[in-house]
């Protein structure tokens, strides 16, 4: 795609070509234009110019008059809160969409998705009567059922507290897993990009800042709009789980994690972020240290931000890692590029795919 | 007691009504959406029923209905009657004044239907008139009932512009509202008693009806 859109206060002009396969993360922070790209690829915002192609079709090049209209796009579209149809019950606000399935989209299996999204209890109910957890279930596989050929989430979880974000969030880690219909999801949340998505956009004032696989972005360096959530997420295979002290030891490129908990059956694929701001260095192998996790690395590259703290990209094995590193602790270390250190990885969050 | 007039009115109710209904769902549902500056220009023609004395309505109606006017003209020329004096002219007379009652609930219950969920809908392949239908009409059933009700009771009760319009021929224009008061000018008391105690407990059950349901709708 390679659309334009001006509206008062607001620009967006965006090129970017996403791979129809996955689920991409469209972040960035609050009126960077997330939603107004989304909207746009849903055909419920007109680009004023460019081309939006979606798998070889043209859905909008204002040029050539050309205009798929939302109907005809075949995307499934959960809105940051419900929008569930209050005089129609729960099974027919999941039906609505697949009794509308266009060409020769095949029907999405119901009860395979209503087990899925655990609706098996809801279906007589009037959406007044669902909280805010259930009501959100309900959209999103409502969004599924019309068999969409590209899903497209707006921070499906903004509207709920913690607690029902929890209840959630599996939801869509099993989503993603068993689900094959590629998807965009729009977030404002690094934790729930690194959990979901493969690929990443980092979206700045209606523009692309940074795009492509996630792990590669997120190790770029220069996002400042990443802050104080800079990060590496790196995907490994559960080992074994020690009982004694309840603790998962995960594999990975660049050695084995300890991670306090269970996680999993040993063999199964597990996503590991590791922020930037849990990582410390050392020159030589701490003798004695409460951290758990002490990985040999070397350093990659050092960013050129002003500011009390730099970023660090280090070489694990064939992972990488980012480091935050005062400025002051990089000058009395002597640390530079290509130098061998010993990461301690101080706390990890994990997704179980 | 000649109940006729009262069957010529509910019958001339029941038919202004429907063709009502089918009227000014368009009218209403652009009046609710749009954003154009000839609304309130839309609005005041819509409502000018409301306030002008029926005998002006009823003056302007004759002239366009007559054989001269424009619309009677035309349909001299295509049927060979006349529309003044004849049922067919009333219920045209019937959907000008009674628009505005008719037209007023549904802008309401169309201005409550949330854009978002027409939004949803196309997302899910319902097309502009299948989201229309399938959401916006439903959940404006409320403002449908509450526009029949009151296009039906105020078309029940004119009697300004009908006499105008429709004169008095028994089984073709002598409507209740008419036949009561040919009967006071007859001094006929009995007779006109009769005629309006059936009006009064009409109206009264009609609308009374129409505010349970509301409070039912409510509480639900």
């Amino acid at each position: 795609m390679s659309c334009s859109l001006a509206r008062p206060g607001f620009g967006l002009d965006v090129d970017l070509a996403l791979p129809l396969r996955g689920v991409a993360g469209l972040f960035g922070p609050s009126g960077a234009g997330k939603t107004t790209l989304l909207r746009l690829v849903a055909g419920l915002e007109r680009p004023d110019a460019g081309r939006l192609v979606v798998a070889g079709e043209t859905w909008d090049d204002p040029a050539a008059g050309v205009r798929l209209p939302p109907e005809l796009r075949g995307v499934g579209y959960v809105f940051q809160e419900p929008r569930l149809f209050g005089h129609l019950d729960v099974r027919a606000n999941l039906r609505y969409g697949a009794s509308r399935r266009r060409g020769r989209r095949p029907e999405a299996d119901f009860d395979g998705i209503v087990q899925l999204l655990g609706l098996e209890d809801l279906l007589e109910r009037s959406p007044a009567r669902l909280s805010g957890g259930e009501a959100q279930r309900v959209a999103i596989g409502r969004a599924l059922l019309s068999a969409p050929r590209l899903l497209l989430m707006d921070e499906p979880l903004a509207s709920l507290d913690a607690a029902r974000k929890d209840e959630i969030l599996p939801f869509l880690d099993r989503l993603h897993a068993d689900v094959a219909t590629p998807a965009i999801y729009v977030s404002h949340s690094i934790e729930e990009v690194c959990r979901l998505c493969d690929q990443l956009v980092v979206l700045d004032d209606g523009r692309v800042v940074a795009d492509g696989d996630l792990q590669e972005v997120l190790l770029g360096l220069d996002s400042p709009e990443l802050g104080a959530e800079a990060g590496a997420v790196v995907v490994g295979e559960v080992a074994r789980y020690d009982a004694d002290y309840e603790l998962t030891h995960v594999t990975f490129g660049g050695g084995e994690l300890r991670v306090p908990g269970r996680h999993g059956e040993p063999g199964r694929s597990i996503r590991l972020r590791i922020r930037a701001s849990d990582v410390s260095l050392g020159l030589d192998l701490p003798a004695q240290t409460t951290i758990l996790n002490v990985l040999p690395a070397r350093i990659e590259a050092i960013d050129g931000a002003s500011g009390p703290s730099r970023l660090v990209r280090l070489a694990v094995g064939d992972a990488r890692l980012l480091a935050r590193i005062t400025r002051r602790s990089i000058e009395e270390l002597g640390l530079a590029v290509g130098q061998a250190v010993h990461a301690q990885v101080k706390a990890v969050a994990v997704r179980e795919p | 007691m000649n109940l006729g007039p009262l069957w010529l009115s509910v019958q001339l109710a029941a038919i202004t009504t429907l063709i009502l209904l089918a009227i000014a769902t368009p009218v209403a549902w652009w009046i609710a959406r749009t954003d154009s500056g000839a609304r309130p220009v839309v609005q005041a023609l819509v409502a000018l029923p409301i306030v002008l004395p029926p005998t002006v309505m009823g003056f302007y109606l004759l002239i366009l209905l007559g054989p001269a006017g424009a619309l009677g003209q035309w349909w001299v020329s295509l049927t060979g009657n006349a529309l003044t004096f004849t049922f067919t002219g009333l219920v045209i007379a019937s959907l000008v004044y009674s628009l505005p009652f008719a037209v007023q609930p549904l802008v309401t219950a169309f201005e409550g239907v949330d854009r978002r969920d027409l939004e949803a809908a196309r997302t899910l392949g319902a097309t502009r008139r299948d989201a229309f239908f399938s959401i916006a009409l439903p959940q404006s059933a409320r403002g449908y009932f509450g526009a029949a009700v009151l296009s039906f009771a105020h078309t029940l009760g004119e009697f300004g512009v009908v006499l105008m319009v429709g004169g008095n021929i028994p089984g073709e224009t002598r409507v209740i509202s008419i036949a009561i008061y040919d009967e006071v000018e007859s001094l006929d008391y009995a007779a006109a008693h009769g005629l309006s105690i059936v009006l009064l407990v009409l109206a009264f059950t009609m609308l009374l009806s129409m505010f349970l349901l509301n409070r039912r709708w409510r509480t639900h």
